[in-house]
């Protein structure tokens, strides 16, 4: 608030040198007018109408097809079942089946807005999962030493902390080599996450030859029951959107991604930062493994499949640019429920998986199309 | 005008293999004083500019910035010893809004225990900015727009303007107005004047000749790597016609011989 007389000051006097702009000729004249019409309109704000617009398709077809019988998707006038008109049922399995994958897109959000891309975030969870399982194993099934062991006695019914830091350690590890690569051999992002998604992909079919790893502890498998997955999405979700609109970390992440060698000028250890960056995406990417494996009861070798591409898909949809230094974390969750909505959409009016592939492609593409669309048109503005 | 020394070169060369760039340049700027330096297109003016900033390192000779012998082993070493530099390739990130560009690492910050996570102080950032818009009769009248919004004049004008925040004691422009409008070099060019006026010292490369006679004491003239002439312009006795011959060579000062 106590910027607002210097504000006001400014202002008033832009007015007063306005109108007699004419005759002024030294001090304080340029072409610097204020114009409404070229104030940002924020980028968020046209997903929220798309996914409101996609919403509003999804109901209109309930109304329209005819094998559909009248039905709504996320309402239920029905009031006696929950007291809400909202169909709270399906609206709750919409978030629930973004959250696991959204937790990856927040780290491929500010991977994208720094100028880079990981592709190996889906395989990580594959490794992750099987590595995190094994350390949260139990003892007993059913009165049977647990058939599924990795390790020996000693890693049985450890506290829930012990694989939970044993995922994040492995996301961190794979993180710092991915970002050292990027900052120090200067080969590009897509080379060294691609390479990594390979290794990944090995790793978690080595650590137990491709077997399965089960039966975890109470504790660990209360981490992804139920509606948990949601809850770690929202809390990582305003943590995410905190670091990087409020702190130096997330603005030197924008500097970066929209102007590197600006950002080296002005004294930002750009290596340093984007091995920073890229450690965070994988260890979200570790935890959203400890949460999948938790939810599942179970970790498998293929796990995470083309989760690297959904979150990066969410990213984009939300308007993160694959240019760098635009988008954010709120972009990214609104994308996440775009993708929710169509997922749900497609099975709500009884239409195949392979359309909704086909639709999921489709509104990839247009939202890149948009967002250039839009770039260009306000760089002609 | 004080008879401080801010900058002085003594011999300063630059070879790129075989291409004298700059040879032997001997040059001295008192402190609150403006120069022009001025010179055919690879007369070596940006090198010149480039040795002083640390963007590029010296193949020989001395620099004293402030009174002692410096050697920058980049251009933020330079600016930490307080030379701001507007380089012709504006170095702004497009995304980021007026403030975010003139704190861009060194913002104002809380919170400081968190390290890289620690908080920006927005206000604070914001209030500096429209201090330092004031101070150099800069208008921008939304600075939370993003730069990539801004008209080359106005994102010269922040470019500026960060150079002035941060009270350097010298300032480089490397032709500031090269690619603006009449209004916008009108507005570069009152910036320049505030600084004068302020006693800040600078240094400008600039081919307008109009404007060099307009702003500054005195131009230093280039020619094929070496410093051709050193002239007064504030007695009046000198033209443009005189400083265009000697950037053509069809005249070279007295004590210059070398360059001839």
């Amino acid at each position: 608030m106590r910027a607002a007389p210097a504000i006001r000051r400014i202002i008033g006097r832009e007015r007063l040198e306005g109108e007699n702009m004419a005759d002024q000729t030294s001090h304080g004249i340029g072409g610097l007018t204020y114009d409404k019409s070229k104030r940002a309109w924020p980028n968020e704000a046209n997903v929220f109408i798309a996914l409101v617009l996609i919403i509003l398709a999804f109901e209109a077809l309930g109304q329209i097809l005819p094998y559909m019988d009248n039905t709504s998707m996320l309402f239920d006038f029905n009031t006696n079942r929950d007291g809400t008109i909202l169909n709270v049922a399906r609206i709750k399995i919409v978030i629930l089946q973004v959250s696991i994958i959204g937790i990856i897109s927040l780290g491929v959000t500010q991977v994208i807005i720094s100028g880079g891309i990981d592709l190996s975030s889906g395989p990580l969870v594959g490794a992750a999962a099987m590595i995190v399982m094994s350390f949260g194993q139990t003892e007993l099934v059913n009165g049977q030493i647990n058939p599924k062991a990795v390790f020996g006695p000693w890693a049985f019914d450890l506290p829930v902390i012990v694989p939970i830091l044993a995922g994040l350690a492995f996301g961190a590890l794979i993180g710092c080599v991915n970002g050292s690569l990027i900052a120090f051999t200067r080969i590009p992002p897509f080379i060294a996450t691609l390479g990594m998604f390979l290794i990944c992909r090995g790793i978690s079919q080595w650590w137990t030859k491709g077997q399965p790893v089960s039966f975890p502890t109470e504790q660990f498998a209360a981490i992804g029951s139920g509606m948990m997955p949601v809850v770690w999405f929202a809390l990582l979700a305003i943590l995410l959107f905190f670091i990087m609109k409020f702190t130096v970390y997330g603005k030197h992440t924008y500097a970066i991604g929209s102007n590197e060698d600006a950002a080296r000028m002005s004294g930002i250890n750009v290596k340093r930062h984007k091995v920073l960056v890229y450690m965070i995406a994988s260890m979200l990417a570790a935890f959203a493994a400890v949460v999948l494996s938790s939810k599942n009861l179970t970790a498998q070798a293929g796990m995470g499949q083309f989760y690297e591409l959904y979150a990066i898909a969410m990213a984009v949809i939300g308007g993160v640019s694959l240019t760098g230094g635009r988008g954010s974390i709120v972009g990214t969750v609104l994308g996440a429920m775009v993708f929710g909505v169509i997922q749900s959409g497609f099975t709500f009016i009884k239409l195949d998986a392979f359309y909704q592939l086909m639709a999921m492609g489709t509104i990839i593409i247009g939202a890149v199309v948009l967002d250039q669309y839009r770039q260009q048109r306000s760089m002609a503005g | 005008m004080s008879n401080n020394i801010i900058l002085e070169t003594r011999d300063l060369t630059k070879h790129y293999g075989g291409v004298h760039a700059l040879e032997g340049a001997n040059f001295k700027l008192r402190d609150g004083e403006h120069i022009a330096i001025m010179g055919d297109n690879g007369a070596g003016k940006s090198t010149f500019v480039r040795q002083i900033t640390g963007v590029e390192q010296r193949t020989r000779g001395d620099i004293i910035f402030g009174g002692k012998p410096v050697q920058f082993s980049g251009p933020l070493d330079a600016r930490e010893a307080g030379i701001e530099t507007v380089f012709q390739t504006l170095a702004l990130a497009d995304d980021l809004d007026v403030p975010d560009n003139l704190f861009l690492g060194r913002e104002i910050t809380k919170w400081n225990f968190l390290g890289p996570f620690r908080r920006l102080d927005y206000r604070a950032m914001r209030e500096a900015t429209l201090a330092g818009l004031e101070k150099t009769a800069v208008k921008i009248p939304n600075i939370r727009n993003s730069i990539r919004n801004m008209s080359g004049g106005q994102r010269q004008c922040v470019a500026i303007a960060r150079t002035a925040t941060f009270h350097s004691k010298l300032t480089i422009m490397d032709e500031p107005t090269a690619a603006l409008g009449v209004q916008e070099t009108a507005q570069v060019e009152n910036i320049i004047r505030t600084l004068k006026e302020a006693g800040e010292p600078l240094i400008l490369v600039s081919h307008n000749m109009r404007q060099v006679f307009e702003l500054v004491d005195r131009v230093v003239v280039f020619r094929r790597g070496r410093i051709c002439a050193d002239l007064d312009i504030t007695k009046g006795d000198i033209t443009g016609e005189d400083v265009v011959a000697y950037i053509t060579g069809a005249k070279t000062q007295e004590g210059y011989e070398d360059a001839a």
